[in-house]
């Protein structure tokens, strides 16, 4: 479709015309006129939801809200045309069966072998090893291969040495969704461990043996410690009102030494309120401090956050500084446990803060144990109920720890966004199906790739330049202050407004000290080749035009160290008045415009290594300028040409 | 008078003092004339704490039995808090503190008595003369003069013995222009924008009152500033409104008829006791223990502090693009022209100019827009987030204006020279300091107490190597540009640094802080090693052709 315009949302003075393309995977929107030719590229899987608007006298608008926070307001001539596009849009936005999503037409030109080796990357067999497991205590059990115990469970689980097949199966029974109390992590020095299951089908009165040895055998698997602590991450109110749906929690009279606590951390349904709230605050059009403090607060949203965390640093606490072992569950020990079991283990073990780790821990507590993917993401049309911003705010915990352990993390910003990018694109297979059982099925592995090779592959985009393995924050458990830390938790606008490049930092931090640190590198092989240089010409005094000619070489590397990240930028509409004011001339402004844009990439070109901030407002943003090093906060995604621009909002 | 009469008891021993994230310390507690000093008597490290008794906002005592309790409340928002036993001792020394933090002279406070223990390499008092600003103005335009009209502070008692004045403007007219402006603050020259010739001028509102009056002189000073055919803005601080109603009490707002070349646009930015009781509730939210996420967040809400931050850096923003966007020249007032508009032509020209990005610029700008501009300090810092008075007069203006920069700071990490550290230090002396440049409420005031004479200023101290080596920003890179901020709320956050500065433990920002500056340290060692080894090669190369010549 011809004519199509593109809304600028925080300016309304600017839109960009252009033609809008329907792909099978893709949306793209291609600006008329300027030489680059911008492209807006959006994959189906992102959208989340697509709204007609009532015709005005420019044409027809449409709405589509990406489930990467990214809004885009077309407005198409003819509305004929916008209801053909809209009922594309919905029919290919909410596929009905995997063959459709992207992963499975995806292909970025590996041969079988690298495919196979990027799955190979992160091996769980290996993670549990590296915790020391199998040890005394703690065993591999196949009770549920085949799945035969556990549909949503992994093959191979891990449990205590004195738990029998009898006993698993028995527990397993008295357990919701038939999801047994199985190792997430344990601590090799002092034996503790956490535990993860689905809530007790307790009722009012109902015990079950098996399940009580059960318990027993995960607390004298840690022989330093007499009890067990049992943390239930539902609100007290809604665990009691299940037992009367035949399920609950365990009661502290039938388990011996265990101590029970209740962690209120709200359902999925409140949680995905809380989330359309906050979006709707930050979807407002220039809103004044007051709607959008209020807006947030109303939400709930950091609340939420802080919740989760809390629980978190109790279990880290409980395991770190009592050596006691944890038993976590919520009411199917998929969502909330999830969470808490991997903010507590990001907490206690550095390994989690590498970037490699942190792959290893959401394959161990989310893919792995079931954590419904395809519902909660909404990745095959599904039921709207079942959606819910699960691990969304999980890697919101991590940015929230980011902010407060500033060298405690292999991984920068850019790393978590990319994740969560990619839990919606469908364009790998890892975070296909709601359970280990159904991506065999589906030969996931045989039929895509996996994201976290593409994201090793590309880790120097990824690395935090303050990080440093020998540094104090990188050993042993964080401890994130418990109190009083509500002003700790913030908004995290780099996630939620991430498209509205305007309202960020317009210099980053991570980049210049990355730059700096490669440059550091160069200087450093620069000095041993000087050296040795140095001492060869001391020795043997030969071919010195050779010498010179290289010398030459290096002043133009070291170069960049005068280099200036200087950039561009435009105002914003900082009063409504100028508009109107006549003596303005109209080309004036974008005059000056283009003048900053020569400037700018005056600057690229001159420059590499430290990539300008480009800005949304000048128009400035070019794919092709891209350097590798970065190019602001949003980055190359894929390796393909295709793919790379997919997935972004070029403003 | 003597301080030895205000001290009853001078010393108490077994005082234990607790503060926030610290262990609770025994020691001694001493008084003198300007410091409150407490030392710990643990050998190993002993620790000191010096208190000047001017930074003391508020002071409160309660006992339990004989073991007294101080709290003391500072005007940098640190708490603290003194058991001391002994109920005579204790109600002895929380007197004293009252006393000696609430002294009616200015010539009693500290800077009269400090003597500095550094070696002087150049006099604060002498290093931003109007003069020399005048010089560099003169190199890339001849169209403004030095006036010397406020010579004894006859005309203007709140500017400075020297302004900028458009040239074609005489001091005659310049008289009439002070009789029509409020406090005769008439337009001077705040800024010239060299990019493209446009100027920003402040001054006071035009006494125009109910019946409209008007003053040829004044429309020809301002029109003055504007090249032929070109229009400009004028930015006012208060609202509309406000501005309406100020014309019943002789005030007003330039008229359209009389100003047909300037277009009047009206900024509301908040004054006096709101911007206050906006500050006493913030503190009061960053200072609430409770656990509960929704309260901070209302409470934050409701402080309004970050709403009058996003009013003054929009106002800041707009005149920015009047002059670099729109090419057209600014003149910012409010009412008196002392608080409001010094914020709005203070943080313009860190959007505009890159000198005032660097350490010596920023001083420079606080020197003229703020102390030489006759933003009342003295007044406006008497008392801070602790206090129950219900003066008039307090009022974090310049607290805000340094919160404002941190803003800016903040979205362009690489484009100043100066790092947070500065701008909390420069907080901190304006409300307390052993230095006599915050002293006093204008250049008037300051040249009746003989403060060049009599005290140390501020530069002196700061603009020495040892010091300046901690208020630099590591990541500094010359942006020559103008910069941009952003002034959505999403952009927008709390002052940590300063706000939360006694709440929070700060161990791994500082450590991640020290890691960036070793990043940076070792990179330039590099370079200089490298660069080093490369004159030698050059040096041995040229050595050897000479030999080979030979």
């Amino acid at each position: 479709v011809e004519n199509v315009r593109l809304l600028d949302r925080l300016s309304s003075r600017k839109a960009a015309l252009g033609t809008l393309y329907l792909t099978a995977t893709h949306v793209i929107f291609v600006e008329n006129g300027s030489e680059t030719r911008k492209e807006t590229w959006v994959l189906h899987s992102q959208i989340s939801s697509i709204e007609k608007q009532a015709t005005t006298a420019s044409g027809c608008p449409l709405l589509i809200r990406c489930k990467n926070f990214q809004v885009i307001q077309l407005v198409i001539p003819q509305e004929r045309d916008c209801h053909d596009i809209y009922i594309s849009l919905i029919r290919l936005a909410r596929p009905v069966k995997y063959e459709e999503l992207y992963c499975f037409s995806f292909n970025p030109k590996l041969d079988k072998e690298e495919r196979e080796q990027g799955w190979k990357l992160v091996d769980l067999k290996e993670e549990y090893n590296r915790m020391g497991i199998p040890n005394n205590y703690w065993q591999i059990s196949d009770v549920n291969r085949d799945y035969g115990v556990c549909d949503s469970y992994p093959t191979e689980v891990y449990v205590p040495k004195s738990a029998t097949a009898h006993i698993i199966v028995g527990s397993s029974k008295f357990r919701s969704r038939r999801r047994f109390p199985a190792l997430s992590y344990y601590c090799k020095d002092n034996n503790a461990s956490i535990c993860r299951s689905s809530q007790p089908l307790s009722g009012f009165s109902a015990r079950c043996l098996e399940d009580e040895q059960m318990l027993q055998a995960i607390r004298k698997a840690n022989p330093g410690s007499d009890f067990l602590y049992v943390v239930d991450t539902r609100p007290k109110l809604n665990a009691m009102a299940n037992r009367a749906a035949g399920k609950g929690y365990e009661n502290e009279d039938n388990y011996s030494n265990i101590k029970f606590q209740f962690i209120g951390i709200e359902n999925i349904h409140v949680m995905r309120n809380s989330l359309q709230k906050m979006l709707e605050v930050c979807e407002l059009k220039s809103p004044s401090m007051s709607d959008f403090l209020w807006g947030l607060e109303n939400s709930g949203w950091l609340k939420h956050i802080k919740a989760i965390m809390d629980a978190g640093i109790f279990i880290a606490k409980a395991v770190a500084e009592e050596g006691v072992s944890v038993l976590v569950h919520c009411s199917d020990g998929w969502d909330r446990t999830a969470q808490v079991c991997s903010v507590a283990s990001l907490l206690l073990d550095p390994y989690y803060r590498t970037m490699k780790g942190f792959m290893v821990l959401i394959e161990k507590d989310w893919v792995s144990f079931g954590h419904k993917f395809n519902h909660r993401y909404g990745n095959l049309d599904g039921d709207p109920k079942e959606i819910s911003p699960v691990i969304d705010q999980f890697i919101e915990c991590v940015w929230q720890l980011m902010e407060q352990f500033p060298c405690a993390f292999e991984f920068n910003e850019r790393f978590l966004i990319h994740i969560q990018h990619h839990i919606y694109s469908c364009q790998f297979g890892n975070f296909l199906c709601n359970s280990q059982k159904e991506r065999r099925e589906l030969k996931i592995q045989e039929r895509t790739y996996s994201l976290w090779a593409h994201l090793w592959k590309n880790c120097a985009d990824y690395l935090n330049p303050l990080y440093r393995s020998n540094h104090s924050q990188m050993q042993g458990t964080l401890c994130p202050q418990m109190a009083p830390c509500n002003f700790l938790y913030k908004f995290w606008s780099g996630m939620y407004n991430r498209f509205e490049k305007g309202l960020h930092p317009r210099q980053s931090v991570t980049d210049y000290l990355m730059a700096v640190k490669e440059e550091t590198q160069q200087l450093e092989e620069e000095l041993e080749v000087l050296g040795e240089r140095l001492a060869n010409l001391q020795k043997s005094q030969l071919s010195y035009n050779k010498v010179k000619s290289k010398q030459q070489d290096q002043s133009k590397q070291l170069g960049l160290s005068t280099s200036n990240n200087s950039l561009a930028n435009t105002p914003q509409e900082y009063s409504n008045d100028l508009k109107s004011f006549p003596s303005r001339s109209p080309s004036q402004g974008d005059e000056e415009d283009s003048a900053l844009i020569l400037t700018q990439d005056n600057l690229k070109s001159s420059d590499p290594d430290l990539s300008a901030n480009s800005d949304q407002e000048s128009g400035v943003e070019d794919l092709s300028c891209r350097s590798p090093s970065g190019g602001g906060c949003l980055p190359s995604e894929d390796s393909g040409k295709d793919s790379d621009e997919a997935v972004f909002l070029i403003v | 008078m003597e301080f030895a009469e205000l001290i009853k008891t001078p010393r108490a021993d077994n005082v234990v003092l607790h503060r926030p994230f610290y262990l609770a310390v025994e020691g001694t507690l001493c008084l003198t004339g300007h410091h409150l000093i407490f030392s710990s008597r643990r050998q190993d490290n002993a620790e000191e704490l010096w208190l000047l008794h001017s930074n003391i906002d508020s002071i409160e005592k309660r006992f339990v039995g004989s073991l007294g309790t101080i709290v003391i409340k500072c005007k940098d928002l640190r708490i603290i808090q003194l058991d001391i036993p002994g109920m005579e001792e204790c109600l002895n020394i929380a007197s004293s503190i009252e006393a000696l933090s609430t002294l009616d002279s200015v010539t009693l406070m500290y800077p009269f008595f400090y003597r500095p223990m550094f070696d002087i390499v150049e006099d604060g008092w002498v290093s931003f003369l109007p003069d020399q600003e005048f010089e560099l103005l003169t190199s890339v335009t001849d169209e403004w003069r030095l006036s010397c009209i406020n010579k004894e502070f006859s005309i203007c008692p709140s500017y400075p013995p020297v302004v900028i004045v458009p040239k074609s403007i005489d001091d005659e007219a310049l008289r009439k222009v002070a009789m029509f402006r409020h406090g005769s603050r008439f337009p001077v020259l705040s800024y010239y924008h060299k990019k493209n010739g446009m100027v920003m001028m402040r001054s006071s509102q035009p006494l125009t009152g109910t019946n409209g009056r008007r003053c040829k002189e004044d429309e020809k000073l301002i029109n003055a500033t504007l090249r032929p055919g070109k229009r400009g803005y004028i930015i006012d601080t208060r609202s509309l409104n406000v501005a309406q109603q100020a014309r019943a009490k002789g005030g007003g707002f330039e008229q359209e008829a009389h100003y047909p070349q300037w277009r009047r646009i009206h900024k509301c930015i908040e004054r006096f006791n709101i911007l206050q009781e906006s500050l006493i509730k913030l503190v009061e939210a960053c200072n609430d223990q409770s656990h509960n996420m929704d309260r901070w967040l209302s409470k934050l809400e409701a402080s309004n502090w970050l709403t009058h931050i996003k009013e003054i850096l929009t106002a800041a923003c707009l005149a920015a693009q009047c002059i670099d966007r729109e090419g057209a020249s600014v003149l910012v007032h409010g009412t008196e022209g002392t608080d409001s508009t010094l914020q709005v032509t203070s943080l313009a020209q860190i959007i505009l100019d890159p000198r005032c990005r660097t350490i010596r610029g920023f001083e420079s700008l606080v020197v003229r827009e703020w102390l030489q501009a006759g933003h009342p300090f003295q007044q406006r810092c008497a008392q801070s987030a602790y206090s129950n008075s219900k003066q008039k007069w307090e009022a974090p203006v310049f607290l805000l204006f340094l919160d404002c920069v941190w803003q800016i700071l903040r979205q362009f990490p690489c484009s100043f020279e100066f790092n947070e550290q500065f701008l909390i230090m420069l907080f901190e002396h304006a409300y307390a300091s052993q230095f006599g440049t915050f002293l006093g409420n204008n250049e008037n005031e300051r040249s009746k107490l003989k403060l060049p004479q009599k005290t140390m200023s501020l530069w002196s101290w700061v603009n020495r190597s040892e010091e300046l080596s901690k208020f630099q920003n590591p990541l500094f890179e010359a942006n020559s540009l103008v910069i941009w901020p952003s002034v959505a709320p999403q952009s927008l956050q709390l002052w940590e640094g300063v706000f939360l500065r006694w709440n929070r433990p700060s161990k791994f920002l500082d450590e991640a802080h020290e890691e960036m500056i070793n990043i940076i340290k070792y990179n330039k060692e590099l370079q200089a090693k490298v660069n080093a080894l490369r004159r030698q090669l050059a040096e041995m190369e040229t050595d050897d052709r000479m030999q080979e010549n030979l």
